[in-house]
Order: structure tokens, then C-alpha cells, then sequence
């Protein structure tokens, strides 16, 4: 006895998931893009299409939700669709994350920024490279790579804390722009966690892997 | 495994004639919990099952190898009549005798020397509500096992096998021939005899494994057909972490 169908629904359960994450990924780099380029309408398009992600996320849980009352599955199969069950929700974090951005951008509105984006970009580019290899590894069940990614989020940790001093000194220096510096505090405070919903992903790439749970933050 | 244990095979090998049906299987059975064989059709589960009281026995042509222990004795050097008072069993169809109700529980304990009708009352009336069926039976006890429903039946069953207050119940798919109303009453009836009693089941149906058993073995045979035993262990690490890669092969349903 095979379970083909099955399989299939899994397989492309699992697709979905890898296909909304893609729209995550670069809705996160076009939120940064767009906010150092003062582009508004970039950024409710952004808006617009978190939208659709969480639209797309709710249909996956669904699915998953469909797959375990019909078909009891168990061991990797239970395994698997709990954990893109959660990846799920991480994926659907990181796009308001994104939208979170977005809206702080038009908030600020067109004008120049009170000062130009440097570490933020970086912290972004990084963040977008986890994203990208954790998603690989969960569907490539790559436990080694799912090990190595997390230690890369120490390196956004360090430019976060130099963010915030920086943005620190600038409202003594620039009181009057203190709500615009405190929003670009908050942009980097998204990217941070962006950093750390990809740390949660890569511990569940490990435990559909191996069945062991572990805390890699 | 913390658990006492109640039973054990060690190193046992079952053959009828030259064919070896069940190959140096060695497990324990934990003391108050409910163990669970599961494999495909003609795995030997329900032969290594009979094997725990000897039921074997009865097939012309069955010898073994290895041993069986019950509280760490020899089933095989036990008296048969009292091996199966202290390891009763439970089948796949429920098989009332045809006699009343109370007949039927109180038939154990009177094989047993229990004569006296009101030792038997009172036995007969704590058997009936530890199988979760005397409330539905107290008025009727003269009427025929027979004419019970096949849930009930089965319920009877249970009442006549713990009349004699064996250590050990078996059962051989005991839900297997009922419907699912009647499967959740065994079921849920199960987790309650386990306080007082040990329990090995075979079953088919591996969900009916995952939601009453604490240790699951799973069995299959080998190139020559026999029965071999790849994987035993708490149940809720069988059906989510399997460490042998043919029990998630059968547990997720892609063979057998």
C-alpha cells in the first residue's frame, strides 16, 4: 500500500509554504528599499500584498489542518505538517513584519529622512539571506544547514544595538525628529525579529528532521 | 522502562512443524499498562500474543524455543488451567457462552471452586461493572449472553475474563468485529482495567494502538516468513519518532 495522493497533498502543501515565504522575502526587501527611496506607493503595494500572504497562509493551515483530520498521519508526517504549521505562522510574522515597515514609511511620508539608511539595509540583507537558506533547508530537510544559520543572527544583533545608539545620539542632536527616529528605531526593531522568527524556523527544520526540539536562540 | 514488569519473552521462537513462525523475540510486558502488537496480516502478532497463556498449545504440531515468564516464571512448567486463570483472554468475536448472563461471568470462578450462589453475586455483580456493563444488565441477568448486542457481548467477554481476577487480560483485536460507538467503549473500558490489571492487545487498526496503548511493538516478518519483532517502545515515541525506518514505513501506512 502507497500513500501517492497523500504524498502529493504533502508535497504541495509544503510548495505553498516555500512559495509564500518567496513573497515574504521580498516584501522585507522592497519594505527597506522603499523606505530609503521615500517611494509611498512602493509601500502600500507592500501593504496590498501582505494582504494576499495572510489570505495564502490561512489556506495552508487550512490544508494542514484537512490533512491531519482525514488522514491521521504520524511519525515524519506529523512531524512535517506541524512544523509547516508553525513555519507558517513565522512566515506570516515576518510579512506584517514587512508591512510593519511599510507603514512607518508613509507614515514618515516623502520627505528626506533625517538621516540615510546604512545599517538598517544591512541588517536586512542579512535577515533576507537567512530567510532564504532556512526556507532551502527546511525543503531540502537539511538539519546541518538548519544548525549552522542561527549564529548569523548575532551578526543583526550587533548592528541593531549600533542602530539604536546611533538614533540615540541623534535625538539629543535632533530633538525635534524624535517620533521620525523612534519609527526608524522601530524598523530596525522589526528586522531584529525577523532575525529571530528565522531562528524558529531552523529549530523546526531540526525537529522535523530528527524529532528532538531545541532552543537555538 | 521504568515500569515493573508482569511478562516476558526472552529469545522465543515458535514453529508449526518446520516452519518457523515467530523468530527469538524477546520483550517485556510493563506491569498495570497496556501494551499494543501491531504489523501486517501473518506477522505472528496474534500467535505471540497466545503464546503469554499458552493457547499454542491447542495446535497440533507447535513447539517453541526460548521461554515466556510470568512474574518471572516459566509459563511453559504452569499448570495450564491456573496460567489462564492468572492470564485471561479476550477475542476477536465476542464468544458468550450460551447461558445467562450471570452464568456466563460466574462460570470462571466455579471452574475455579467458588459454589456458593451469593460469593458468586457478589462476584458476578463486580465483574459486570469493572467491564462498565452491570448497569446496563442488573435487571436482567437471567436473560441469554446471546441476546446482548455485539458491544455488549464483547463487554461480557471482559466481565467473565476478570471474574476469576487474572493479572494479565489479552486481547486479539477485541474491537475489531464492533462498531465505532461500541470500539470507544472498549476502548475507554481499557484505560480503566489497566489500573488493576496488565494488558496486551493486537490490533490492526494502529490509530486503535496510538489512542489506548503506553507501549507498542511493532512485528513483521523476514524473508523466510517469519515473525520478527523490529521495534518496541512507549507508544507515543513509536507514532511521532520511530527509530527503525520499516515501523514508519507501516505506521504512515506506505506498506503493508
Amino acid at each position: 500500500m502507497t500513500r501517492e495522493s497523500f504524498d502529493r497533498e504533502l508535497q504541495d502543501v509544503k510548495r505553498k509554504l516555500f512559495q509564500v515565504t518567496g513573497e515574504v522575502r521580498k516584501n522585507l526587501t522592497a519594505s527597506v528599499k522603499y523606505l530609503d527611496n521615500r517611494d509611498m506607493q512602493g509601500a502600500s503595494m507592500i501593504i496590498e500584498s501582505d494582504e494576499m500572504v495572510n489570505l495564502k497562509c490561512l489556506e495552508i493551515e487550512e490544508r494542514c489542518l484537512n490533512i491531519i483530520a482525514t488522514q491521521q498521519p504520524v511519525a515524519t508526517d506529523l512531524r512535517l505538517l506541524f512544523s509547516i504549521l508553525q513555519i507558517t505562522t513565522e512566515v506570516e510574522r515576518i510579512g506584517d513584519y514587512a508591512k510593519g515597515i511599510a507603514r512607518i514609511s508613509q507614515k514618515i511620508g516623502p520627505g528626506k529622512l533625517v538621516k540615510p539608511l546604512v545599517d538598517i539595509p544591512r541588517m536586512e540583507e542579512i535577515a533576507g539571506l537567512m530567510l532564504d537558506d532556512a526556507i532551502r533547508a527546511f525543503t531540502e530537510d537539511d538539519e546541518q544547514a538548519a544548525r549552522k544559520i542561527p549564529a548569523r543572527d548575532m551578526q543583526i544583533d550587533v548592528l541593531y544595538n549600533q542602530v539604536h545608539r546611533v538614533l540615540l545620539t541623534f535625538t539629543m542632536e535632533k530633538p525635534t525628529n524624535i517620533e521620525e527616529i523612534m519609527m526608524l528605531d522601530w524598523v530596525a526593531h522589526n528586522i531584529e525579529r525577523v532575525g529571530a522568527r528565522v531562528v524558529n524556523i531552523c529549530e523546526r527544520v531540526i525537529f522535523t528532521v530528527t524529532g528532538v526540539s531545541v532552543d537555538l536562540n | 522502562m521504568t515500569a515493573e514488569i508482569r511478562m516476558r519473552a526472552v529469545d522465543y521462537s515458535l514453529f508449526y512443524g518446520d516452519f518457523k513462525a515467530l523468530n527469538s523475540i524477546s520483550l517485556d510486558i510493563p506491569t498495570y499498562r497496556i501494551s499494543a502488537f501491531i504489523g501486517p496480516s501473518g506477522c505472528g502478532k496474534s500467535t505471540f500474543l497466545r503464546s503469554f497463556n499458552r493457547m499454542n498449545d491447542l495446535i497440533p504440531g507447535v513447539t517453541t524455543s526460548g521461554k515466556v515468564l510470568l512474574d518471572g516464571n516459566d509459563v511453559s512448567k504452569e499448570d495450564v488451567v491456573n496460567l489462564r486463570r492468572k492470564v485471561g483472554m479476550v477475542f476477536q468475536r465476542p464468544n458468550p457462552f450460551p447461558k445467562s448472563i450471570f452464568d456466563n461471568v460466574a462460570y470462571g470462578p466455579r471452574l475455579h471452586g467458588t459454589k456458593n450462589r451469593s460469593d458468586l453475586a457478589v462476584i458476578v455483580e463486580r465483574s459486570l461493572k469493572g467491564a462498565a456493563l452491570w448497569d446496563e444488565v442488573k435487571d436482567d441477568l437471567g436473560k441469554s449472553g446471546m441476546s446482548l448486542s455485539g458491544g455488549q457481548q464483547q463487554r461480557l467477554c471482559i466481565a467473565r475474563a476478570i471474574a476469576v481476577e487474572p493479572e494479565v487480560i489479552l486481547m486479539d483485536e477485541p474491537a475489531s468485529a464492533l462498531d465505532p460507538v461500541a470500539t470507544l467503549k472498549i476502548e475507554e473500558l481499557m484505560n480503566v482495567l489497566k489500573k488493576n490489571y496488565t494488558i496486551a492487545i493486537v490490533t490492526h487498526n494502529m490509530q486503535q494502538a496510538a489512542r489506548v496503548s503506553d507501549y507498542t511493538a511493532f512485528l513483521l516478518t523476514d524473508e523466510n516468513r517469519a515473525g520478527n519483532l523490529i521495534e518496541f517502545g512507549p507508544t507515543k515515541q513509536i507514532f511521532t519518532t520511530p527509530s527503525d525506518s520499516r515501523t514508519e514505513d507501516y505506521i504512515s501506512g506506505r506498506f503493508g
